[in-house]
């Protein structure tokens, strides 16, 4: 078995978001950046499915040099190897084509990623990569086994789950619960330095979306202290003032 | 030119969501003097589609298909696209709902078209660009993204936009394109549905707690509340991580991102992963025995007191309130 895992190179969760250059780009100035949390949920369930010598992984990441870092993170987590398709992310669009056309060409079973990047909030690139493989593609999953064959699949849904079952290639975009991320031993750390990490060239594609400025939300005022021995305040407040119950 | 909005029904009904998303397509329609037409797929009685006029589409394309009963995100991006072929749309509107996300991307990918999902409102569409707001960076900040694609797909986020009515006379055409064998591999075996639970990405009020409230034994004044508010439950992520209540329950930056009108965080101290994912919410509530917790910085109320003692007041308030 062959499991493809795309990761994408984010922000730490922790940083202060800047934008510089007139709002138009985002302030990498002392940003920390990291594996997408959601990524690496995919890339522990890929491991473990993998466990046993059932299986390879292999990470994938649209990217230009400086995401190496993450990228031998993942190796250190415990892929076997890796691909750098060597250039800037533009949009969802262009990542996802860059990742269907290596998948093309190599023969993976399972692609997994993360249910959505925390720096775009985009859920796009599972679906659109689905979408350009023509395959399934089952977003926002919490579970998922697989025979050898056969994957079982639970998946969020408003309000409730459903059980999904699909025989063959397909792509799914983990959530939490699909399994809990694993941290790098130092065995991993040291072996993560001699793994494989290929460098591809990125294809070109009709650029369909580009950001043009980025706003930070507005200030809240201050906050309404209500006394604790008088939450009924709190009520009148929230039924008369803000009009929300 | 000609709007779309893909309309999700939930066992043959709508939910607000899906009039929100129809108030939305027809306000883009207007813009550009187009209209709109809803897609529906599944099977829907003729009165709940003529609901969608209510809100502005004059025309419903009603796919009634046994083999598209369950929600398979293949076939029925494969369905949209060909109606929007049919109809010519340029601009096709869904909701930013679990299956939306599902969706969208796929269909923007047959129409080769560029996508916003996450959408807070409307496309501004000067000097003939097509700009749409998205939340970004888990919201701590907003992305304007101009789509210069042909045809624009657009994933409105839950409570961004409201529901307008909009009361127009709307035809119900049978839409009937062939469903390819291979567009239906992925098989749904099993749909559960808490029937009780208000589904906490469309919820208009939502009660949350955190390690505050020191065990899951002590969720039962939690639910109470939330109960008494027809709000849903929503909890911290240390919570999730520890078992005391199920992952999707977990809001901030590695859960779930909402945006009701109110959102009340008991026992929550405020880290800056948990505010990312709540504060675009209209009203945050704070409770916090911590007058210092970070959580008061972004609160528009807040009662600095022992949640033990605050939220069983707060209950009978409540209960007196309503009568």
């Amino acid at each position: 078995m062959k499991i493809l895992v795309c990761i994408s190179n984010v922000p730490d969760t922790t940083t202060k978001i800047t934008f510089t250059n007139d709002n138009t780009q985002f302030n990498t100035s002392g940003v920390q950046f990291i594996v997408n949390p959601y990524d690496e949920i995919a890339l522990s369930r890929a491991i473990e499915l993998c466990e046993g010598g059932k299986g390879t992984v292999t990470v994938i990441n649209v990217g230009e040099v400086a995401t190496e870092p993450t990228i031998r993170k993942a190796l250190a987590i415990g892929a076997d190897d890796a691909v750098r398709i060597n250039a800037a992310p533009r949009d969802a669009y262009f990542t996802a084509y860059q990742i269907a056309e290596y998948a093309k060409s190599n023969d993976f079973d399972i692609i997994l990623c993360g249910r959505e990047s925390i720096d775009y909030n985009g859920s796009q690139v599972a679906a659109m990569i689905g979408e350009f493989l023509d395959i399934p593609s089952i977003s926002i999953i919490k579970k998922l086994d697989y025979d050898g064959s056969t994957a079982t699949i639970e998946r969020e849904i408003e309000g409730g789950k459903e059980i999904i079952s699909v025989s063959g290639k397909f792509i799914a975009s983990c959530a939490e619960g699909t399994a809990e991320p694993k941290i790098p031993n130092m065995r991993g750390i040291m072996s993560a330095r001699t793994k494989p990490l290929q460098v591809v060239e990125a294809k070109e594609i009709a650029q369909l979306s580009k950001v043009q400025q980025f706003e930070t939300p507005p200030p809240r005022g201050a906050v309404k202290l209500v006394p604790a021995e008088d939450p009924a305040k709190l009520i009148d407040l929230l039924h008369q003032e803000a009009k929300v119950i | 030119m000609s709007v779309l909005v893909y309309v999700e029904q939930v066992d043959g009904k709508f939910k607000k969501s899906v009039f929100e998303a129809v108030s939305y397509a027809k306000a883009i329609a207007d813009k550009q003097s187009a209209n709109l037409t809803a897609i529906s797929i599944g099977n829907v009685g003729e009165s709940e589609l003529k609901e969608l006029g209510k809100y502005g589409a004059s025309k419903v394309l009603n796919v009634s298909n046994d083999q598209l009963k369950n929600f398979v995100n293949q076939a029925y991006a494969a369905v949209i696209a060909e109606a929007a072929k049919k109809e010519k749309s340029d601009v096709i509107v869904l909701s930013n709902s679990f299956s939306g996300k599902g969706l969208a991307p796929r269909v923007a990918v047959k129409l080769e078209a560029g996508l916003v999902d996450g959408a807070v409102e409307l496309p501004q569409l000067d000097g003939g660009k097509f700009q749409v707001k998205k939340t970004a960076f888990s919201g701590k900040a907003f992305a304007i993204i101009e789509l210069t694609s042909a045809i624009k797909v657009i994933a409105l986020n839950p409570n961004a936009f409201g529901t307008k009515e909009n009361a127009t006379d709307t035809t119900i055409e049978a839409f009937n394109p062939e469903v390819k064998s291979t567009d239906l591999a992925a098989i749904v075996k099993e749909v559960i549905r808490a029937t009780n639970k208000i589904s906490l990405p469309d919820a208009e009020l939502v009660v949350s707690a955190g390690r505050g409230l020191k065990g899951p034994e002590n969720w039962g004044m939690i639910e109470e509340l939330a109960s008494l508010l027809g709000a849903a439950t929503a909890c911290s992520k240390p919570v999730s991580d520890a078992d005391w209540r199920p992952h999707e329950e977990h809001v901030g930056q590695t859960g779930i991102a909402i945006s009701p009108n109110l959102y009340i965080a008991i026992g929550i101290s405020g880290a800056i992963q948990h505010l990312a994912g709540v504060s675009s919410s209209k009203v945050i509530v704070v409770i916090n025995k911590d007058p210092e917790a970070p959580f008061f910085k972004v609160a528009d109320y807040g009662i600095v007191g022992d949640a033990f003692e605050v939220v069983p007041k707060l209950i009978e308030a409540l209960k007196a309130h309503k009568g």
